[in-house]
């Protein structure tokens, strides 16, 4: 579904990602890990269009991310849930569900994805009129993930969702991701929170300094001592 | 005292009348500054350009006064997408001074250019509208006009704000512009039409200011300054903000011209926005951030 080859990217001159590959096929969920500052962020930027890549290719169903327009890249079936959610905070949850349904494509369907997103979280239902910045943590989250899925993606990107959440919260994330999988989603998640996403990905690769310094099953990768060489860079 | 309270009373209704267009004059300018992050110091020109353009129509070619007015509204909103085409897209990279002085610039480009085409003659529409007496007080009605005019732009505005995905995005990207592409929104696209909301705004105001002011290549400067610092006072770039900023200039205004001269009502104004500006530097109605 989605392939990386080579990739390259950076702020300026400073290198962030230097020739990274990596796949998702349909329907998989697929972890990225790695410390802070390993490129993490930039990867999810670079396929979502944030950040243009400076080489390689990133092809999503045939069609090359690289030259496609930035706010095109949605309407390729690809929602990106930032770092730190990025909410409209100061619009309402509804207004921040409706920015996630802006596409021409989206815009007929919208009723029918806002009756979706609230069932999924009854909790934003309740909140539709609340400004979205004064909500908790965790409900922002689910706003932001809610607003991705507004446009009805084929692909879902979630950075760091687990960041500044309460554990009971985080674990109630995972089984969400693992139900929008059931779902028929695919999922490609970046995660400090190595334990837990390995839980409910099917694989991942280990990003550190800009580089897949490893990759495999994520069972196989919670067994090996893989991941801890990387994190003790050993 | 019965009479004294009559004249406040009388003052206290021309404030809000002023205040009314006063709004209209800074939501274009929030506007342009909430969603693209640059401040139009050639606002007023295009107001300026846009009463010649009604002095033209109006009372040189005889067009009709509301045909007139829809002409110039779409006429100054297409100067605003000049401005932004021409001026303010090349210069999005640059370090905010330099579009400062680029759109001010354009606010002497625009005096020059209206005096060498237009001459620095007052002009006027020749109307002379009614003044009403309403419980023994007397106001303007081109005053009138104007306040209900601007309040229906106003609406219309918020309308558009808030019904519309267009209007969403363009409340949206105040607040974040980096991630609007995953929305699937082209902030280019939203610039331009921002700037064609905007200019329609100072179109809009130039008609209503017609009614009650001679036109001249320098008439920007009796708004500019004040539009500006209503803005800032509102917290610039807050709509809100800059609706109860210009409610409380035009009080101000008129009140102090109750009890002293008019100009002396803006001596208060300007000294209030002053003091303020120790009090509440980050303006009345500053967010947390």
């Amino acid at each position: 579904m989605l392939t990386l080859s080579s990739v390259r990217a950076g702020y300026g001159s400073f290198p962030a990602l230097f020739d990274v590959s990596l796949e998702v096929r349909q329907g998989e969920a697929v972890g990225v890990i790695g410390p802070n500052g390993a490129g993490k962020t930039t990867l999810m930027r670079v396929v979502s269009g944030l950040l243009r890549p400076s080489g390689g290719t990133i092809v999503m169903e045939g069609v090359d991310l690289a030259r496609t327009a930035s706010h095109r890249i949605v309407e390729l079936g690809i929602a990106h849930v930032p770092e730190s959610r990025r909410l409209f905070p100061r619009m309402t949850v509804e207004d921040n569900l409706k920015m996630g349904g802006f596409t021409p494509a989206a815009r007929p369907g919208f009723r029918q994805r806002l009756a979706v997103v609230y069932e999924l979280f009854p909790r934003l239902a309740e909140r539709r009129e609340q400004l979205a910045g004064s909500m908790s943590g965790g409900e922002q989250q689910m706003c932001a993930i809610g607003r991705a899925l507004m446009s009805e993606p084929k692909l879902l990107l979630l950075d760091e969702p687990s960041a500044g959440l309460a554990p009971v919260i985080v674990e109630q994330l995972f089984e969400l991701v693992k139900r929008l999988r059931a779902g028929g989603l695919t999922v490609l998640i970046v995660e400090q929170n190595v334990q837990q996403v390995l839980r409910v990905v099917d694989r991942a690769y280990v990003l550190k300094t800009g580089r897949i310094r490893a990759a495999g099953a994520a069972a196989e990768l919670l067994a090996s001592g893989t991941i801890r060489d990387a994190y003790l860079g050993v | 005292m019965a009479i004294v309270d009559i004249f406040l009373l009388e003052a206290l209704l021309n404030g809000v009348l002023l205040g009314g267009v006063l709004a209209l004059l800074s939501l274009g300018l929030n506007l342009i500054f909430g969603v693209i992050d640059v401040v139009w110091i050639c606002y007023a020109e295009l107001i300026m350009l846009g009463m010649y353009g009604m002095y033209f129509l109006y009372t040189v070619y005889h067009a009709p006064i509301v045909a007139a007015a829809a002409v110039c509204i779409v006429a100054v909103a297409v100067l605003g997408v000049l401005l932004h085409v021409l001026v303010i897209a090349p210069l999005l990279g640059a370090a905010p001074i330099n579009q400062l002085l680029a759109t001010g610039g354009v606010l002497f480009f625009l005096q020059s250019a209206a005096t060498v085409l237009f001459g620095i003659e007052f002009k006027n529409l020749g109307l002379r509208l009614p003044v009403l007496k309403v419980a023994g007080m007397f106001v303007s009605y081109s005053r009138l006009l104007a306040f209900a005019a601007a309040l229906i732009g106003m609406v219309l505005v918020y309308l558009f704000l808030t019904r519309t995905y267009t209007g969403t995005a363009i409340r949206a990207i105040a607040q974040d512009r980096q991630i609007m592409p995953l929305m699937g929104v082209d902030s280019r696209r939203i610039y331009l039409i921002t700037s064609a909301l905007g200019g329609g705004l100072a179109g809009l105001a130039a008609c209503l200011l017609v009614l009650q002011y001679d036109v001249h290549p320098f008439v920007g400067l009796s708004f500019g300054p004040i539009t500006f610092l209503i803005c800032v006072l509102g917290s610039l770039g807050n709509f809100v903000g800059g609706f109860v900023a210009a409610f409380v200039f035009a009080e101000i205004i008129a009140l102090g011209g109750l009890y002293l001269d008019l100009e002396w009502g803006y001596v208060f104004a300007f000294a209030f926005f002053i003091v303020m500006m120790f009090v509440r530097p980050e303006g009345l109605m500053a967010r947390r951030s």
